[in-house]
């Protein structure tokens, strides 16, 4: 018993530094020679400063950008250091009740378009962090945005065309648009 | 849609593929044999043994083996307890996180220690970057690597005669720490990185919103500050190990933590990877690889017609939202369905394909919220892990979980005509299937009285999150997680208190050790028996009537002990969100 006793404690020392310690830096060595941009966050930056992330979404509400999905996020949307999905159950009605709000918010911006709303557009992702929208989503908002920005309807919409990334070789994933970096290329476009 | 079932296709493809190879090196690794990396680990290893006064060629009877692992245990659960309580004291925090309080400190590290991975914080705001490395990604090799060594121990008790021993516990942890968890894990670690898991020591960043917001009570927020960390390294293992913890609070839904479509395959791969494999591994190591096809065959039995269920059941999306006039239709332009709760670049397949394979796994890491499932979707992952861990399982304790299944199978199948029951030539008599009805029943006991004291006392009933059925819902998923080792949650059920940090981790507790040791001493007795040789009366175990029959006894047990519980959560949940 003493002797299993030492055994597993020079072992569990011994395991732990070469699983806790070296294999960390090991690893975060690698990473940072070989991919220094994606272990650092993917961070988007400009002469002003960190811009963001090209990962993390953020929140937009003004008619001139493109809107993302809602966030679960407290106690501000697409608060990144407290990612959080809704957690509502699809029985309960508080969710009906907000994808209904999400619904008046987003036909109020734009009450001419009649098209059915995409289904990310009024529901909360699971992070609350999601960077992305279908294509769906961001073609509905072709018009609102157009308007707002004094544009022509075609060219936000081939910007957004342009915008869309397909599954990973085809095969993997769902296709997407980058929030943020459509509304940075909106804004390169027409400030 | 079509590309959404190709790529579950793909996943089904690729892991069959590598269960062959690697299953092979494993047996490898167990046998002792060189395996390709001695020249490299070989060393290593060896120095390990020296400095811890390991001799590799010396055996252990069942107890000794049990008493090593033990300890070894409960030094893990006092390390990550004490690097918890005393981590604002400690290097490695730049966020100046403080001390944990004493009941998540306990369940955090029983959590860990057990390969459960159940987690009641939210890594980036509670835990530093010490006591995620130091304390849980240690943990998440060390737990795998005991389930491993458990089931190695059990197929020499198989193949051995008249023998006391069953292997060494310290080279078995070793062993399959350092020759099997560590190289796998550096591999998928970089693969992670490269698509955009972070891996730094840096702190958070702050960044400038481009459009700023107000929060709940209306004051203006024009900044970002973006979680950083040694994540990749972590993930690699949680999902490699079934440990499932994830480095942030949300998990692999986390951008940060399964950056693209790409690392989301390459994580719920990873997840099945070794289980699969061990199938193979279990095999060779009993001399007959037909045994490990055939259990790996009963796995995939159970397992692909649930897998097809909850996608199809998400893809379907939600009644009362199709009520409301938005559009779930899946389409080239978007994956339609269910997406509360979902992230975009997933979609619903990839969601859908993880929330089974995580809960048939015991791995319980998330890239969608399982709360927010539809009714159906939820019951799939609750029931996997309720049918005890065995349909692939944790790494290790998935296949002795289901080898005691098999027994059970065997000793059924021997009553019927009459004929002592053999499993691999070993007599399976009434020591066995007492210690093996113990292995079976714990779990269901610990999940369904957890429940029921739950459901019963304010404590219990206080923090779950939504109304109705889906709230009793909330707690059965949270008692068969922790009963059975998984760590997925329905995260609305708010479980950072003392009630559920004690009732959970005793749960974790009970049913992780108190299998492990009646499998052990199952081991040790079956070492001691002599093998009979094969005979015109012995029952097969490698053929499609005994791969029916021990998934027949698994979805029996399965059924019969959950089926009333389903009934009143997401059963009558389902009937009431078609109802209208």
């Amino acid at each position: 018993m003493l002797r299993s006793l030492r055994t597993a404690s020079i072992l569990f020392v011994l395991l732990s530094v070469l699983t806790g310690i070296a294999y960390p830096l090991l690893i975060t060595g690698i990473a940072q020679g070989l991919f220094p941009q994606q272990a650092g966050g993917s961070l988007i930056t400009s002469s002003g400063g960190t811009i963001g992330s090209e990962l993390i979404g953020q929140p937009f509400d003004d008619p001139r950008y493109f809107w993302g999905r809602p966030s679960a996020t407290g106690p501000s949307p697409y608060n990144a250091m407290a990612g959080s999905g809704s957690n509502l159950a699809t029985t309960n009605p508080a969710l009906a009740d907000a994808v209904r709000e999400r619904i008046t918010h987003l036909r109020a911006a734009d009450p001419t378009n009649t098209t059915a709303i995409p289904i990310d557009l009024v529901t909360t992702s699971a992070s609350g962090l999601d960077p992305h929208i279908s294509p769906a989503a961001a073609l509905f908002q072709v018009r609102r945005v157009a308007q707002a920005r004094g544009l022509d309807e075609a060219a936000v919409r081939k910007l957004v065309e342009q915008q869309i990334i397909g599954p990973t070789w085809g095969l993997f994933g769902a296709a997407r648009v980058s929030v943020l970096r459509l509304n940075l290329a909106l804004d390169t476009m027409k400030p | 849609m079509n590309a959404a079932w190709i790529e579950v296709g793909l996943f089904f493809a690729v892991l069959l593929a590598l269960v062959k190879p690697l299953g092979h090196y494993m047996a490898l690794v167990y046998e002792g044999k060189p395996c390709g990396l001695n020249r490299v680990l070989g060393p290593v290893e060896r120095g390990l043994y020296r400095l811890a006064g390991v001799r590799q060629d010396e055996e252990m009877t069942w107890k000794q083996y049990t008493v090593g692992l033990l300890l070894f245990n409960l030094l893990g659960v006092l390390v990550v307890f004490g690097l918890q309580r005393f981590q604002s004291l400690l290097p490695l925090n730049p966020q100046q996180l403080g001390d944990t309080t004493a009941d998540l400190a306990f369940n955090t590290a029983v959590s860990f220690a057990t390969n459960t991975n159940w987690q009641a914080y939210s890594g980036e705001s509670t835990l530093s970057y010490l006591t995620q490395m130091l304390g849980l990604t240690v943990q998440n090799f060390l737990s795998a690597a005991t389930g491993m060594a458990v089931l190695a121990a059990l197929a020499r008790g198989l193949v051995r005669r008249r023998v006391e021993t069953i292997g060494n516990f310290w080279v078995d942890l070793v062993r399959s720490t350092l020759y099997i968890l560590l190289p796998l894990s550096i591999v998928l670690a970089l693969l992670l990185v490269s698509q955009g898991v972070v891996q730094t020591f840096g702190p958070a960043v702050e960044t400038t919103l481009l459009d700023p917001t107000t929060d709940a009570t209306g004051s203006a927020v024009a900044t970002q500050t973006i979680p950083l960390g040694p994540a990749a390294s972590q993930i690699a293992i949680k999902q490699l190990g079934t440990n499932g913890g994830g480095f942030f609070g949300v998990n692999s839904a986390h951008p940060l933590e399964n950056a693209t479509p790409l690392s989301n395959f390459l994580q719920v791969l990873a997840i099945l990877l070794i289980p699969a494999a061990f199938c193979y591994t279990y095999g060779k190591l009993v001399g007959d690889v037909r045994q490990g096809w055939a259990l790996l065959a009963t796995m995939l039995l159970v397992f692909v017609p649930l897998v097809g269920l909850c996608i199809a059941a998400e893809q379907n999306g939600n009644p009362r939202l199709a009520e409301l006039g938005v559009d779930q239709t899946a389409s080239s332009q978007q994956s339609g369905g269910n997406m509360e709760g979902k992230e975009v670049r997933h979609g619903i397949a990839a969601s859908a394909l993880w929330a089974a394979v995580t809960t048939a796994a015991s791995n319980g890491s998330v890239n969608a919220m399982h709360d927010s499932f539809t009714p159906l979707g939820g019951l799939v992952p609750m029931w996997l892990m309720q049918l005890g861990e065995v349909i692939f399982g944790g790494v290790g304790s998935g296949l002795y979980g289901l080898l005691i299944f098999a027994l059970l199978a065997v000793f059924i199948a021997g009553l019927m005509v009459g004929r002592t029951p053999e499993y691999l030539g070993k007599k399976i008599e009434s020591y066995e299937m007492k210690l093996a009805a113990l292995v079976i029943l714990i779990p269901p006991l610990v999940v369904l009285g957890g429940t029921a004291l739950a459901v019963a006392v304010d404590a219990g009933r206080a923090t779950v999150s939504n109304p109705g059925p889906h709230g009793f819902s909330q707690v059965l998923y949270a008692l068969s997680s922790a009963g059975n080792n998984n760590g997925s949650a329905f995260a609305g059920l708010g479980v950072n208190n003392v009630f559920y940090n004690s009732l959970l981790g005793a749960a974790m507790l009970i049913s992780r050790y108190w299998l492990i040791v009646p499998v052990l001493a199952i081991a040790g007795s079956l070492a001691r028996k002599q093998t009979t040789p094969a005979g015109a009366g012995t029952l097969p175990t490698h053929t499609p009537l005994f791969i029916g029959l021990t998934a027949a006894m698994v979805l029996l047990v399965g059924a019969l002990t959950f089926v009333p519980a389903l009934a009143l959560g997401p059963i009558v949940e389902h009937l009431q969100l078609i109802a209208k």
